[in-house]
C-alpha cells in the first residue's frame, strides 16, 4: 500500500528496488525519494513511450540564477546518461556517470546548491578532465 | 469609520453555509462529567496487532490504578462474529470517547467502502490529527521534529464512488465540498491556536486538480483570514514530501485533504521513529476516537509479542487528557518518556529485543516509581 511504502521508505529506503505505480502516487513518491538522495538538483528522469522517449531533469527553471553560470548540471547530465543507455551506448554512459560521481565524491569542485563555490563551467570542465 | 464585531459563527451563518452555526463554535467535544468511580471508554481492539496493543493499555491502566474501564466492541471485517456498526454507535452514544486499534481490509471485499470509511462517515469523524514529535531516546535522521498533520477524512478520494464505464476503464470520483473543507480548515486553525502553534500549511495539488484541490485551498485561505495571529501558507504535496524528508523543521501544522493526509502522516511518522511510536486522534462534533497515528495492522507481528505499544499508549495519554484525567495523563506520558530515554527496554522496531509485555511491565514500573502527585 502507498502509505506503508511511504512509512518504510523514510525508515529504510534500501529495502526497495523498482517501484511501479499510477500517476499521482508516482508524482508524490518520486519527489519523496529525490528528497532522500539530495534533491531535484541531482535527480535524473526519463519519459518512455512506445514511439519515443524524453529524458529530463525535473527541477525548476531557477530564473533567479539563470545565465549566471551558477546552475548545477548534474540532473540533466545524469538524464543524458539515462538517454545514452536507452540508445544502447552503455559504455559511454558508464564512463560519463563514473566521472560525474567521482567529481561529487571528491567534494572539491561543486556548485553552490551542493555547498561549493564553483561555477557550472568549472564543474563541467572537471568532469571532462576525468573523462580524458 | 466604525467597526462591527462579528463572530465566526455569525459570518458562517450569514454566508448560508452552516445549518447550525452553533455546532461550529466548539470543534472539540467536551466530555460530560461522570458520576461513576471509573470513567467508561469504548474500546475497539481491531485486527492484527491491535488486540495485543490494547492488552498493553489495559495492563498499564490496571497496574497503575488509572480509573478507567473499557467497554469492548469487537468489530472487524475479517471476522464472521463481528459486532455491528450499530453496536459501536450505541456504545459511543453512551461514552462519547473511544480507544481504537487498526482495522484490516479483507482480501476480497464485497463493498467498495471499507469498515474504516463507514466508521468515520457514520460517526462523522471528520478530523484526523497525527502528532509526529521526536522522542528522546529514539535516534532518527532528523532530530527535534515536531509536526502535526490534520487530515480531512470523510470525503476526497475516499468517497467510495468508483465504477467501470466500459470494460477495462474504471472511473473514481474525488469529492471536495466547501462545507467540509471550511470545517477542517477551521478545525486546524482552532487546533493551532489552542496548542500554541504558529503556522498552518495547506497541502494540495491544485496545479493539476484545479477544481477539487483548488476549492480546498480557497477554503483554507478564507479561514486563514479569521486567524491573523496564525501564519498560513500552502505547498504542493509532492514538494511537501520532499521537504519533509530533507528539511522537516520548516513545518508546524499541516492541513490536508484525505489522500494526501494519509501519505504525509506516514512520511512524518517515519521521520520520528515509525508506526509504533506515533499517536493520533480523530474528532467529530460528537465523538473523539484515539488510535495510533499510522494505522497499520502489522499482521506479520500478530501474536508474536513483538509490537511496540508506544503509539497506542501515547494515544491513551491523549484520551486521558480528553476525559479530564490530566494528572494521570501527565504521569503516564512521563513514564513512557523515561522508559524510552533510558534505552534499556526497546522493542524490535527500534532495534531492541524486548517483547511487548517487557515494555508494558517497564511502563507500569516507571509510573509507580514516579513521586506521588502533591
Amino acid at each position: 500500500y502507498l502509505d506503508t511504502v511511504c512509512l518504510n521508505m523514510v525508515n529504510d529506503p534500501t529495502q526497495f528496488d523498482v517501484l511501479v505505480m499510477p500517476n499521482l502516487y508516482g508524482d508524490i513518491l518520486s519527489d519523496l525519494c529525490a528528497g532522500l538522495i539530495g534533491g531535484l538538483g541531482v535527480t535524473p528522469s526519463g519519459n518512455i513511450g512506445t514511439k519515443s522517449a524524453i529524458f529530463e531533469s525535473v527541477h525548476g527553471s531557477a530564473p533567479d540564477i539563470a545565465g549566471q553560470d551558477k546552475a548545477n548540471p548534474t540532473a540533466l547530465l545524469l538524464s543524458a546518461v539515462m538517454m545514452l543507455r536507452h540508445m544502447k551506448f552503455f559504455d559511454k554512459a558508464a564512463l560519463i556517470e563514473k566521472a560525474v560521481f567521482s567529481v561529487i565524491a571528491e567534494n572539491k569542485i561543486l556548485t553552490g546548491d551542493l555547498g561549493g563555490t564553483s561555477k557550472c563551467s568549472e564543474y563541467t570542465d572537471e568532469i571532462c578532465r576525468k573523462l580524458n | 469609520m466604525s467597526f462591527v464585531r462579528v463572530g465566526v459563527s455569525d459570518l458562517l451563518r450569514r454566508s448560508g453555509m452552516m445549518r447550525n452555526a452553533a455546532s461550529m463554535r466548539t470543534t472539540y467535544m467536551k466530555r460530560r462529567c461522570s458520576t461513576t468511580a471509573t470513567i467508561p471508554i469504548t474500546m475497539i481492539p481491531g485486527d492484527g496487532v491491535g488486540p495485543e496493543l490494547m492488552t498493553s493499555v489495559k495492563d498499564v491502566f490496571r497496574g497503575t490504578g488509572i480509573p478507567v474501564h473499557f467497554e469492548e466492541v469487537h468489530i472487524s471485517e475479517l471476522s464472521s462474529h463481528s459486532a455491528s456498526l450499530d453496536d459501536v454507535i450505541n456504545s459511543l452514544n453512551n461514552n462519547k470517547v473511544c480507544l481504537k486499534g487498526p482495522l484490516s481490509y479483507p482480501t476480497h471485499a464485497s463493498e467498495i467502502e471499507s469498515l474504516n470509511m463507514k466508521l468515520r462517515r457514520s460517526l462523522d469523524l471528520f478530523a484526523n490529527v497525527v502528532i509526529c514529535k521526536s522522542i528522546e531516546g529514539i535516534e532518527t535522521r532528523h532530530p527535534n521534529v515536531d509536526i502535526i498533520v490534520i487530515r480531512e477524512q470523510t470525503e476526497g478520494e475516499y468517497s467510495a464512488l468508483e465504477h467501470e464505464c466500459v470494460p477495462g476503464v474504471v472511473e473514481s470520483l474525488k469529492i471536495i465540498t466547501s462545507q467540509r473543507s471550511r470545517r477542517i480548515a477551521k478545525f486546524a486553525f482552532d487546533f493551532a491556536l489552542r496548542h500554541g502553534r504558529r503556522r498552518v500549511t495547506a497541502v494540495h495539488k491544485a496545479n493539476i486538480m484545479k477544481l477539487t484541490d483548488g476549492l480546498f485551498l480557497e477554503c483554507a485561505a478564507e479561514m486563514a483570514e479569521m486567524y491573523p495571529e496564525i501564519e498560513f501558507n500552502s505547498m504542493i504535496v509532492d514538494n511537501t514530501c520532499m521537504q519533509l524528508v530533507a528539511h522537516p523543521h520548516q513545518f508546524d501544522v499541516l492541513l490536508t485533504p484525505n489522500l494526501y493526509g494519509n501519505v504525509v502522516d506516514n512520511v512524518a511518522a517515519g521521520l520520528v521513529g515509525g508506526a509504533g511510536v506515533v499517536p493520533g486522534e480523530s474528532y467529530g462534533e460528537e465523538f473523539a476516537v484515539f488510535e495510533p497515528g499510522a494505522r497499520h495492522v502489522y499482521s506479520t507481528a500478530t501474536g508474536r509479542n513483538i509490537a511496540n505499544p508506544t503509539g497506542m499508549l501515547l494515544s491513551a495519554v491523549s484520551c486521558l487528557k480528553h476525559v479530564g484525567l490530566k494528572t494521570e495523563a501527565q504521569r503516564l506520558a512521563t513514564a513512557i518518556a523515561n522508559v524510552i530515554s533510558e534505552r534499556r527496554i526497546r522493542t524490535q522496531d527500534l532495534g531492541g529485543q524486548s517483547t511487548t509485555k517487557d515494555f508494558t511491565k517497564a511502563i507500569i514500573a516507571a509510573f509507580l516509581a514516579l513521586p506521588s502527585p502533591t
